[in-house]
């Protein structure tokens, strides 16, 4: 065990060896730490005291923080914003980057003014259609697929060039992550799906909401089985759902999560239902803990971040260990 | 056309035999195009492919055709015209999160993949599209290439 002294908070820590970023999240994957990464809710406003707020919840539960890029097509405040203000207090971000709203300029552009604001994961994302925000009548741009924004990141990293070629100076060291959908059709692909990303450059992944553990734990036998697990940190995604209605809805309108018919019954026979949605929540990490090969959870507790950190507490995964905050002045590694 | 598009994926496999043959023949001639001139055929063989193609597969003339690697479903169809597979946003049924009403191209392509001889080139990762070549002639850039690969040992 090494201790060492934190640097300024905004000042980048030193890469170890093996390791292609500075960043928290890889340290805690690469040392064998069960992980807890989760979302925050990026504000509609101009401020960065709101972005600090909503962070500070998390506060000694979670290894990192992701910043979504328009989820669900909606405008909020820009991932490579919510980044560059969390950054300056040392938080470990995963920067989320969807293809739906730039080109192939923009992002690698944005990839690089991330890193050098000391983002050190970024999360390559496909992105929702258009259609499912509040403003379907925008140009979807889609000049990238996740697949091709996996490759280019990667050879930024590693060939220390842009797609055109072109030398970079000083590469991004950022850890690269995508995401993957274990319970979406065609249910036999999804395993190839998660190879072709790694092959592509995904060095973790995280998962879609997973409420159906039995899939699940097929999805991770057979990704096991192909050795993925040894290739890619898998982190899967699990939340609480505040009630049968706002599940059913989830159901039908979030694209791509399945939520079975048991869950939603529960919710609605329990007398608190947002109490029963934690406990679902809980049990399901744990359930999530037992599985071979998983590294960690991604929790998305939309509109009820504040019960993270209650949550985390519950399920027990963290086994004692206090996750890296601001006004921690130590910390251990290795 | 809807209707013929989910017949060629049926039928991915015939296809997948007609191309093999047609390509054949395409290298073949390539003196004769190279006597009448690339850039002088481009014009007549783009219109008939885009024919062809449009009423076989809803082509949209991307200029980088990978049928043979998407179970002769075309990606462009996807409404992110994704060329890498299908977005966690598949509904249950298995049909598109941005229409409703159309099968994913990808569970498609899935599909016609496993009715070809060559399984594997689903698997392969492919690179962003060049913009530059929509509009263009997918099968005299192909027969170029693999011209020069043959001569010069170089892919472009």
């Amino acid at each position: 065990m090494v201790k060492i002294e934190e640097p300024a908070p905004g000042e980048p820590l030193p890469i170890l060896d093996g390791h292609s970023s500075p960043g928290r999240l890889e340290r805690v994957l690469r040392a064998g730490q069960f992980a807890v990464t989760t979302e925050i809710a990026p504000p509609d406003a101009a401020d960065a005291q709101a972005v600090f707020q909503r962070a500070s919840v998390f506060d000694g539960w979670v290894d990192a923080i992701n910043a979504t890029d328009g989820s669900g097509a909606n405008c909020h405040m820009s991932s490579v914003g919510v980044c560059a203000l969390l950054t300056r207090k040392g938080y470990a971000t995963v920067m989320q980057v969807s293809c739906r709203d730039r080109n192939r300029i923009a992002i690698q552009g944005d990839v690089l003014g991330a890193a050098a604001m000391g983002v050190t994961s970024i999360l390559c994302l496909t992105g929702d259609g258009v259609q499912a925000g509040d403003q379907p009548n925008a140009k979807p741009v889609f000049d990238f697929d996740c697949m091709s924004l996996l490759q280019t990141v990667t050879s930024m990293r590693d060939q220390g060039e842009f797609l055109s070629g072109r030398a970079l100076s000083n590469p991004p060291r950022v850890f690269i992550g995508a995401a993957a959908n274990p319970f979406a059709p065609p249910l036999d692909y999804r395993p190839l799906r998660l190879k072709k990303k790694i092959d592509a450059g995904a060095q973790f992944v995280q998962t879609q909401y997973c409420f159906d553990i039995q899939r699940l734990k097929q999805y991770m036998a057979q990704v096991h089985d192909m050795g993925l697990t040894e290739r890619c940190y898998i982190l899967v995604g699990v939340g609480p759902l505040a009630s049968a209605r706002t599940a059913a809805w989830i159901r039908d309108n979030v694209p791509g999560v399945h939520i079975p018919d048991e869950i939603i019954h529960r919710l609605l026979a329990a007398h608190n239902p947002r109490e029963e949605g934690i406990r679902i929540c809980v049990e399901m990490i744990q359930a999530i803990r037992a599985i071979e090969g998983v590294h960690g959870i991604h929790i998305m507790a939309y509109r009820q971040e504040e019960r993270v950190s209650d949550i985390v507490k519950d399920s027990g995964v963290l086994e004692g260990r206090v996750p890296w905050h601001p006004g921690m002045a130590q910390r251990l590694i290795h | 056309m809807y209707a013929l598009r989910q017949w060629s994926v049926r039928n991915a496999r015939v296809l997948e035999w007609l191309y093999e043959h047609f390509e054949g023949a395409m290298l073949v001639l390539h003196p004769l195009w190279l006597w009448m001139g690339y850039d002088r055929i481009e014009a007549p063989i783009c219109a008939t492919e885009r024919r062809v193609k449009a009423a076989l597969f809803d082509c949209r003339m991307c200029g980088h055709c990978v049928l043979s690697q998407t179970g002769m479903s075309c990606p462009m169809n996807c409404p992110k015209e994704l060329r890498n597979g299908p977005c966690g946003g598949v509904r249950e049924n298995g049909f598109c999160e941005v229409m409703p009403q159309m099968r994913c191209v990808w569970v498609d392509a899935w599909e016609g993949s496993g009715r070809m001889r060559d399984h594997s080139g689903i698997q392969r990762v492919q690179p962003p599209l060049a913009q530059d070549h929509r509009g263009r002639s997918s099968w005299l850039r192909e027969v170029r290439q693999k011209r020069d690969h043959r001569f010069f040992g170089t892919a472009d």
